[in-house]
């Protein structure tokens, strides 16, 4: 041991994690410290590790769509949607109109739902706790309209290979479009707390910078990507669905700091509530399934498919060998690519600068973990 | 007719001396007897204020609060009480156990000991100390000894950063905090509280009024003071987990819990003191006006943490000293002049 000096500091290591409350479920962050400032980052992942992909392999097509409800548990629909789309692009299954409408709106609603917990979660980590009763207030709503179609709150198994698995029911509209209507004010609402907040400002402005270069050696893609100034948005430059037939716009930052990246989502908040006004508007009747076989059994091939999550790319790539499980099935989401910028922001930032950039990159380690 | 309490604890005093007990065996009831009356109130004030706080950021985030345990929940506080009396002491292996073990102690004590001076009411005072307002500001720093007490021998890497950072936080926050009762003190030429009282019988005469940004001031460092929002940085629970009580279990937490609610009621106490006129108001007898402002400071502080996002470490030191110290200095100077 050394003799302590004058003047004499050590740097010392702290395990952030994997319990602890601004961590987001179980990450490790494994911080180098000199005193507040932070020297190193390392993330440690891989606690909530289910081999999901694994388990995939040995179940039948729908039998997947539940179990990858878990993959990225607060936006499941997308993780339906993403794999949906793949084994109907093997398939070659056109899915009927209404039901590409219902799923336009559960994507919407659900990525409405993801913002509504990412800007609680982001301003209880910054200290301020009452946005977060707010947020959770209308993402209620949410979850209701949720589980009048497809009886689940969480983990839905709503979106089928060929469709989705029913209608919605009569209560859905009304209650629907009174969300939709009145969902503006509410973002209002939240930034009156928060946007022009000077401490908010103070804690996040040219904070935690991901520039552009950064981001795109690091694979970032949707929010983080657009804070950054990149204006890339798979439901514009890759269409999917019907998102061609939509009218939004894509909002960007200009230098990706956590307020860019605040902002990015806010504004998206109030796009996908267009999106979900628009879809209202425009919903067909018509089939809500394609017709198929009772087995679904896809010819061999491979693909991938990639949709807008909230959180980014998700993508999902299916191999298939004809049979009626896939042969190997790989999934992309943005959690994971975007865990990896904490060691390249990190360093010479405060601890709770690092608190708030996590939180701005909206990880979600049920997806990172697979 | 006001219901003053004054004439009734004279009643007892008197009595008391009546019975033709030695001198020095009279003041010590006496003492004894204010003594145990300021516990009393104390303890009723923590149970109140941690009711009101769970029920009031229920009603600012659209909830209920507490609902269960008796009328509105009115019970909750003493259920958390009997909770937490019922936990296990858990003490680490590896802290310091001495310095673990009276670091909540010294915290609530001093806490305590800064209400002998409090004026609760008309002629209501455990104690008229002449150098009052110094002696409450003085006692309430061995609150810093705990917390970096508290921070250094949990042996715990989470509560050394909060430790280290209520010492810096509060070391520096007393300076305004105190510059800014100079004003006041300046204007009444002393340090008595109860001479401080005497001086705003007048509601004009409020140093609210003759003294807007000392209170201003006083109101910010005393936020910071009690390591309340958007201040608390020493147990910022996104950060550091808990802070400094990390380790703390059971009573030994319960002791940190309520010295912290103690203490905000102190500094609100002393705001209405200095700056609203402490008991003076109309028509209600003085020790329920008293409460009643200290009550609504309290509110004020709490509606402070239910809105705010937290400062970080470093913006909350370049704020007392960039811009706290150099208000408080000028408010000195006009005060000065003002009062001459």
């Amino acid at each position: 041991m050394r003799e302590p000096q004058a003047g004499y500091t050590e740097e010392f290591e702290v395990n952030m994690g994997p319990q602890h409350p601004s961590t987001h479920g179980v990450l490790r962050l494994l911080l180098r410290m000199d005193g507040e400032i932070i020297k190193n980052a390392e993330p440690h992942v891989g606690y909530l590790h289910r081999a999901i992909e694994k388990i995939c392999e040995n179940r039948t097509y729908p039998q997947c769509i539940p179990l990858l409800d878990r993959f990225e548990y607060v936006t499941s629909m997308s993780t339906e949607e993403v794999f949906c789309l793949a084994a109907e692009r093997i398939a070659a299954i056109e899915v009927p109109e209404r039901a590409e409408y219902l799923r336009v709106i559960m994507l919407e609603l659900n990525r409405i739902a993801s913002h509504l917990i990412f800007l609680g979660t982001f301003s209880l980590d910054l200290g301020a706790i009452t946005p977060f009763l707010y947020c959770i207030r209308e993402r209620e709503t949410i979850m209701d309209l949720f589980e009048m179609t497809c009886g689940q709150r969480l983990t839905y198994n709503y979106i089928r290979v060929g469709g989705v698995s029913q209608d919605i029911p009569e209560q859905f509209m009304p209650l629907a479009r009174k969300f939709v209507d009145t969902f503006q004010a509410r973002v209002d609402d939240y930034e009156a707390l928060l946007t022009e907040n000077p401490i908010f400002l103070a804690r996040t402005k040219n904070v935690g910078i991901v520039n552009k270069q950064v981001c795109l050696d690091y694979g970032a893609s949707g929010p983080v990507l657009r804070a950054a100034g990149v204006e890339w948005d798979l439901r514009r430059d890759d269409p999917y669905s019907i998102y061609d037939r939509f009218k939004f716009e894509i909002p960007t930052g200009t230098v990706g700091d956590v307020w860019d990246r605040y902002m990015v989502r806010v504004r998206e908040l109030r796009q996908s509530n267009e999106i979900v006004r628009q879809a209202l508007d425009q919903l067909p009747t018509g089939d809500i399934k394609a017709k198929m076989k009772p087995l679904f059994k896809p010819p061999v091939g491979e693909v991938y498919a990639r949709i807008e999550n909230s959180r980014g790319e998700m993508g999902c790539h299916i191999i298939s060998d004809g049979s009626t499980k896939p042969y190997r099935l790989k999934l992309r989401g943005g959690s994971f690519c975007h865990t990896q910028l904490i060691p390249e922001v990190a360093p010479g930032i405060m601890i709770a600068d690092l608190v708030a950039m996590f939180a701005s990159l909206d990880v979600i380690l049920p997806e990172v973990d697979r | 007719m006001r219901l003053e309490l004054s004439p009734l604890l004279k009643i007892i005093g008197d009595w008391i001396s009546s019975l033709g007990l030695p001198t020095w065996l009279v003041d010590l009831i006496e003492m004894c007897g204010a003594a145990a009356m300021v516990m009393g109130m104390a303890f009723l004030i923590i149970l109140f204020l941690v009711w009101w706080e769970r029920k009031l950021s229920g009603h600012f985030q659209q909830r209920l609060g507490p609902m269960r345990t008796g009328w509105h929940g009115w019970l909750q506080t003493i259920a958390d009480g009997i909770k937490l009396f019922q936990k296990e002491d858990i003490i680490p292996k590896t802290v310091d156990r001495k310095v673990f073990y009276w670091a909540p102690v010294i915290c609530f004590a001093s806490s305590f000991a800064a209400f002998a001076c409090l004026p609760w009411g008309k002629n209501l005072w455990p104690t008229d100390l002449n150098i009052g307002i110094l002696y409450i500001f003085a006692i309430t720093t061995f609150v810093v000894i705990s917390l970096l007490m508290a921070g250094w021998s949990s042996n715990n890497k989470y509560a050394l950063l909060g430790g280290m950072r209520s010492a810096a936080q509060i070391v520096s926050y007393e300076v305004p905090l105190t510059l800014s009762v100079l004003g006041v003190i300046v204007a009444t030429q002393s340090l008595s509280m109860v001479a401080i009282v005497g001086a705003q019988e007048k509601v004009y005469n409020w140093f609210i009024f003759r003294q807007p940004l000392g209170f201003l001031i006083y109101l910010i460092a005393a936020t910071a003071e009690t390591n309340r929002a958007p201040f608390d940085i020493p147990e910022a629970e996104q950060e550091l987990v808990a802070g400094f009580n990390i380790e703390y279990s059971g009573m030994k937490f319960a002791m940190f819990f309520m010295a912290e609610f103690l203490n905000l009621f102190l500094v609100s106490a002393v705001a209405v003191t200095l700056f609203l006129g402490g008991w003076h108001g109309p028509f209600l007898p003085s020790w329920l006006w008293f409460l009643l402002k200290a009550f609504f400071i309290v509110f004020v502080i709490i509606w402070f943490k239910w809105t705010y996002p937290r400062l970080r470490v470093d913006q909350l030191m370049e704020f007392c000293w960039k811009f706290l110290l150099p208000l408080a200095f000028l408010n000195l100077i006009v005060a000065g002049f003002l009062f001459r």
